[in-house]
C-alpha cells in the first residue's frame, strides 16, 4: 500500500488514547501552550496564512472564519461538529478514538484565538462509546489542568443528519428541534444563545496542535496549494480494501481508489465514485486523475465533502443507487422550507418511479428542472446539495436512466 | 441614518442601511412575493418565495432575511426568480387540495393569488398528498393542515402576539405538521381561541368556522369599529353580508391592537343577531318590563334621581362604573356624579 502522510492520525495505535500521559509523551499540548505565548491576532492570522480550510464540507479558511468573532465580544463559544451523519463517513469517530486529546487541545487553541471559555462537542447520538472516551480524556485534562481556564462539554444529538448542519446543530445543543437558521447572521456573530460561536468540524480542530507548533508556513507547503494539508478519507464500496486512510490533498481519486485501496474489487471495472458523503456527485472513470482537493473535485462538478470515497464497479445499479440517495434526502430533509421539504419527496417519487420502469422522458425533465432550482433556492446546505447525485448521474450516465423508460 | 445605495431592477437606489432587500425593494416601490415574511412577526425565511437574483451570488438568496450591502445589483423577476417562484408555486399545489370552488379562503387567498401572477396552473410534480383528517374539534376554528403551506405564522403569532405558545412542529420533511403540543385536537389544547393564527394564515388551513359559507371575500363589507366588550378599546373590522355581520376580522393597521383580540371580541359577536337582543329601554309597569321610548326612559330615570337627592341628599347617590365601558363613558359617568348628583361615591369595577 501506498504510504500515507500523517497529520491528524500521527498518534493512532502509537499512544493510549484513554491515557493523557501518552500524549503529552507523544508532544501533546506544545501547540497550545505556544497558542497561548501568542496574541489573539497573532493566532488567528497564522491560522488563517495556514489556509487551513474547513475539513466538515464547506471548506471555509479556517482563520478567516475565527476573524468574524468580534475581538470585543464578552462571552463567545467554541463549538465542535462531530455530528458525522454522512453516509459511509466515519472519519471524526476514528480521529476521536485514536486520539481525543488531539481534538481537546485544537478546540482549547480555538478558544484562546477567540477569546471563549466554554466549548461543547456535538456528537452524533449513534457514538455512545465515543461520548465515552471523550468524557474520560476532558476529565483527565481537567485533572491536569492542561486546558487552563477552558471548559468543554459533550452535547449528544438524536439521530437527525440535518443538525450537522452547523445553524441546526446549535438549535439543538438550545434544546430546540434540529432546524436551520437563516444565514445571515453567521454564528461567528450570532451563535449559540445569540453569542459569537466558531463552529468547525472535528478534523479542522484536529490539525490545530500540529499547524501551530510547526508553523502556517509548514503546513501550506504540503498537499494541495489552495486547500493545503491533509484529508482523512474513509473507502467504501466495491473496493478491495475498505479502510480509512491519510493523504496530501494533492493525491488523485486514482491513487486513491487503486494505490491505497487495493483497486476494485474483484478485478472488476469502476462504473462511478461518489466523494464528500450522499449529496456528493457521481464521479465516471474518465475523471479519476483529478486530485481530491476541494476546488480541483469543485472544477470537476463533485465535491470533495467530509472525504466517504464510494467506489461503485461495472455491475452496480446506477440508478436503483441514486433512488436510494434520494429517499435518504426525503426522510432527513427537516421540513422547514418549501423547496426541499416537497422537493425531495417528489425528487424521490420520480426516481422511484423510473426505477421501476414507470418513468417518463418529460419525468427526466422535469426532475432536472426542480433539481436546478432546489440547488438555488433551498434554505440550508441540505436542499441545495440534495439534487446533485441525480443531476451528476443523468450528466455522465443518462444512458442508465433512458433504459428504464416506458418505452 | 446612514443610507445604502444599491441597484434593483437597473434602478439606482437608496436605503436604509441594516434593511433586508424586500424592505430596499419596498421602499422604492418593488414589490416582491412572500408568503412567510409579516412585519409585526419575527423572521423566517421558510416559503423561498421572496429569492432575488443578486449579482456574483450563486445562490437565489431570500429577499426578507438577506441585509442589503452596498453596490448590490439586484433583480427581482429575472428569468431565473421567475423560475424558481414557478417551481415552489408548482411545489405548494402539487401538494393542495385543489378545492378552491369551495374553499373560504377564496378571494382572499395569498397562494392563490401568486398562482394567479405567475401563471401557475397545474403542477408537474403531483403525487401522494396529505390526507389530513380536518379539525372541527370547537366552534370557532376550522383547521385544515391538507392546506397548511408550513409559513410558521400561526406558530409565530400565538408565540409572539398571544404569548400562549400553543402551537410548534411535529415530525420531519414531508410530514413535518405545524400543531399542537402532542398533536391534539385544538380543544383539547392549551388555545385561547383568541384567533390570532387565524388572523395571518395565508392560506384556508385556518378559518373561521362561524363565516364559513356565508360569503365570498370580496362580498364583504368591512366597518372598522371598537370592540364593546372591555375598555382596552381594541378596533377591528365587522364583516357585513347583506345587513347582517357575518364576522370579525383583526388588522394590522389598528392602532391600539394591531391583529390582536381576544376570543371574545373576535368570536363573541354572535349576540348581535340575536332575536332576543334588547332594541328598546324597558320600564318596569306593574310587575313587568315593556318597550318604552328613549325620551320616556331618560325622563323617569331623571326624574326619579332627583327625587331620591332631594329627599335623601347627594352622599345617598353612589355610582359604580363598568371596565366594558369606555374611557370617555366613564369620564362621563364620574362627571355626572360629581356636577349633578353632587357627590364623591364614584368608584369602578376594574378597582378591586
Ligand atoms: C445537511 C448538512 C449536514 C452537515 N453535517 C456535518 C457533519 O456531520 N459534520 C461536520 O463537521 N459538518 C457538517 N456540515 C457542515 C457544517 O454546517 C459546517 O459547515 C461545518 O461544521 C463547519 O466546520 P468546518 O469549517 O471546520 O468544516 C453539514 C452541513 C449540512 C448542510
Ligand atoms: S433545505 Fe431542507 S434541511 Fe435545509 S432547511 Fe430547508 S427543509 Fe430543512
Ligand atoms: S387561537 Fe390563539 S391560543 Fe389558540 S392556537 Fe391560535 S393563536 Fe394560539
Ligand atoms: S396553518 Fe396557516 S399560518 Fe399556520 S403554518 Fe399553515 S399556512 Fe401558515
Ligand atoms: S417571504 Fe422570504 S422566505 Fe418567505
Amino acid at each position: 500500500m501506498a504510504e500515507e502522510q500523517r497529520i491528524v492520525l500521527r498518534n493512532a495505535d502509537q499512544i493510549n488514547p484513554a491515557k493523557l500521559e501518552d500524549y503529552l509523551q507523544a508532544g501533546g499540548y506544545q501547540g497550545l501552550e505556544k497558542a497561548r505565548s501568542m496574541s489573539r491576532a497573532d493566532l488567528i492570522a497564522e491560522v488563517k496564512k495556514s489556509n487551513l480550510r474547513g475539513r466538515g464540507g464547506a471548506a471555509f479558511n479556517c482563520g478567516l472564519k475565527w476573524s468574524f468573532v468580534p475581538t470585543d465580544a464578552e462571552v463567545s463559544y467554541v463549538v465542535c461538529n462531530l455530528d458525522e451523519g454522512e453516509p459511509g463517513t466515519y472519519k471524526d469517530r476514528i480521529i476521536v478514538q485514536k486520539d481525543p486529546q488531539q481534538l481537546l487541545e485544537g478546540m482549547a487553541i480555538c478558544g484562546h484565538a477567540v477569546n471563549a471559555k466554554q466549548g461543547y462537542i456535538y456528537c452524533r447520538g449513534e457514538y455512545p462509546y465515543v461520548v465515552e472516551l471523550l468524557n474520560l480524556a476532558i476529565d483527565q485534562a481537567r485533572s491536569k489542568g492542561v486546558l487552563g481556564d477552558f471548559n468543554i462539554e459533550v452535547r449528544m444529538g438524536a439521530g437527525a443528519y440535518v443538525c450537522g448542519e452547523e445553524t441546526a446543530l446549535i438549535e439543538s445543543i438550545e434544546g430546540h428541534r434540529g432546524e436551520p437558521r437563516f444565514k445571515p447572521p453567521f454564528p461567528g456573530v450570532s451563535g449559540l444563545w445569540g453569542k459569537p460561536t466558531v463552529v468547525n468540524n472535528v478534523e479542522t480542530f484536529a490539525n490545530l496542535p500540529q499547524i501551530v507548533f510547526n508553523g502556517a508556513d509548514w503546513y501550506a507547503a504540503i498537499g494541495a496549494s489552495t486547500y493545503p494539508g491533509t484529508k482523512v478519507l474513509t473507502l467504501t464500496g466495491d473496493v478491495e480494501k475498505r479502510v480509512f486512510i491519510e493523504v496530501p490533498t494533492n493525491v488523485t481519486l486514482r491513487e486513491i481508489i487503486y494505490n491505497y485501496g487495493g483497486g476494485v474489487k474483484s478485478g472488476r471495472r469502476l462504473k462511478a465514485v461518489q466523494v464528500g458523503g450522499t449529496s456528493g456527485g457521481f464521479i465516471p472513470e474518465y475523471l479519476l486523475d483529478t486530485p481530491i482537493d476541494y476546488d480541483s473535485m469543485r472544477s470537476i462538478g463533485a465535491t470533495l465533502g467530509t472525504g466517504a470515497v464510494f467506489v461503485m464497479d461495472e455491475t452496480r445499479d446506477v440508478v436503483d443507487i441514486v433512488t436510494h440517495i434520494a429517499k435518504f434526502f426525503k426522510e432527513e430533509s427537516c421540513g422547514k422550507c418549501n423547496p426541499c421539504r416537497e422537493g425531495t419527496f417528489r425528487c424521490y417519487e420520480i426516481m422511484d418511479r423510473i426505477n421501476r420502469g414507470r418513468g417518463t422522458l418529460p419525468d427526466i425533465e422535469h426532475m432536472i428542472q426542480l433539481g436546478k432550482v432546489m440547488e438555488r433556492v433551498c434554505l440550508c446546505g441540505l436542499g441545495q446539495a440534495s439534487p446533485s447525485p441525480i443531476l451528476t448521474t443523468l450528466q455522465h450516465f443518462r444512458y442508465e436512466y433512458e433504459r428504464k423508460l416506458i418505452s | 441614518m446612514e443610507l445604502v445605495k444599491l441597484k434593483i431592477n437597473g434602478k439606482d437606489v437608496e436605503a436604509p442601511a441594516g434593511s433586508t432587500i424586500l424592505q430596499a425593494a419596498e421602499n422604492s416601490g418593488i414589490s416582491i412575493p412572500r408568503l412567510c415574511y409579516y412585519p409585526d412577526l419575527s423572521p423566517m425565511g421558510q416559503c423561498r418565495l421572496c429569492v432575488v437574483e443578486v449579482e456574483g451570488n450563486t445562490l437565489l438568496p431570500a429577499s426578507c432575511v438577506t441585509p442589503i450591502s452596498a453596490g448590490m445589483v439586484i433583480h427581482t423577476e429575472s428569468p431565473a426568480v421567475i423560475e424558481a417562484r414557478k417551481i415552489i408555486l408548482e411545489l405548494l399545489l402539487a401538494n393542495h387540495p385543489q378545492d378552491c370552488m369551495t374553499c373560504d379562503k377564496m378571494g382572499d387567498c395569498r397562494l392563490a393569488e401568486y398562482a394567479y401572477q405567475y401563471g401557475v396552473r397545474d403542477s408537474r410534480f403531483v403525487g401522494e398528498k396529505h390526507n389530513y383528517a380536518v379539525d372541527e374539534s370547537n366552534p370557532f376554528i376550522i383547521r385544515d393542515l391538507n392546506k397548511c403551506i408550513q409559513c410558521g405564522a400561526c406558530v409565530r403569532a400565538c408565540e409572539e402576539i398571544t404569548g400562549k405558545d400553543n402551537l410548534s412542529y411535529m415530525y420531519r420533511g414531508y410530514n413535518r405538521k405545524v400543531t399542537t403540543a402532542d398533536d391534539v385536537s385544538y380543544v383539547d389544547s392549551d388555545c385561547v381561541f383568541c384567533g390570532q393564527c387565524v388572523a395571518v394564515c395565508p392560506t384556508g388551513a385556518l378559518t373561521e368556522k362561524q363565516i364559513h359559507g356565508k360569503a365570498r371575500a370580496w362580498e364583504l363589507q368591512k366597518v372598522r369599529t371598537t370592540c364593546p366588550f372591555c375598555g382596552t378599546g381594541c378596533n377591528f373590522d365587522l364583516c357585513v353580508h347583506e345587513g347582517q355581520v357575518v364576522g370579525v376580522k383583526s388588522s394590522p393597521d389598528s392602532v391600539v391592537n394591531g391583529r390582536a383580540l381576544c376570543v371574545k371580541g373576535r368570536f363573541g359577536w354572535d349576540f348581535v343577531n340575536n332575536a332576543q337582543r334588547l332594541t328598546t329601554p324597558l320600564i318596569k309597569r306593574d310587575g313587568n318590563f315593556v318597550p318604552a321610548s328613549w325620551e320616556e326612559a331618560i325622563n323617569l330615570i331623571a326624574e326619579r334621581l332627583s327625587e331620591i337627592k332631594n329627599k335623601y341628599g347627594s352622599d345617598s347617590f353612589a355610582a359604580l362604573s363598568s371596565a366594558r365601558c369606555t374611557n370617555e363613558e366613564n369620564y362621563l359617568m364620574q362627571k355626572f356624579t360629581r356636577a349633578v348628583m353632587g357627590t364623591n361615591n364614584v368608584d369602578h369595577c376594574a378597582r378591586t
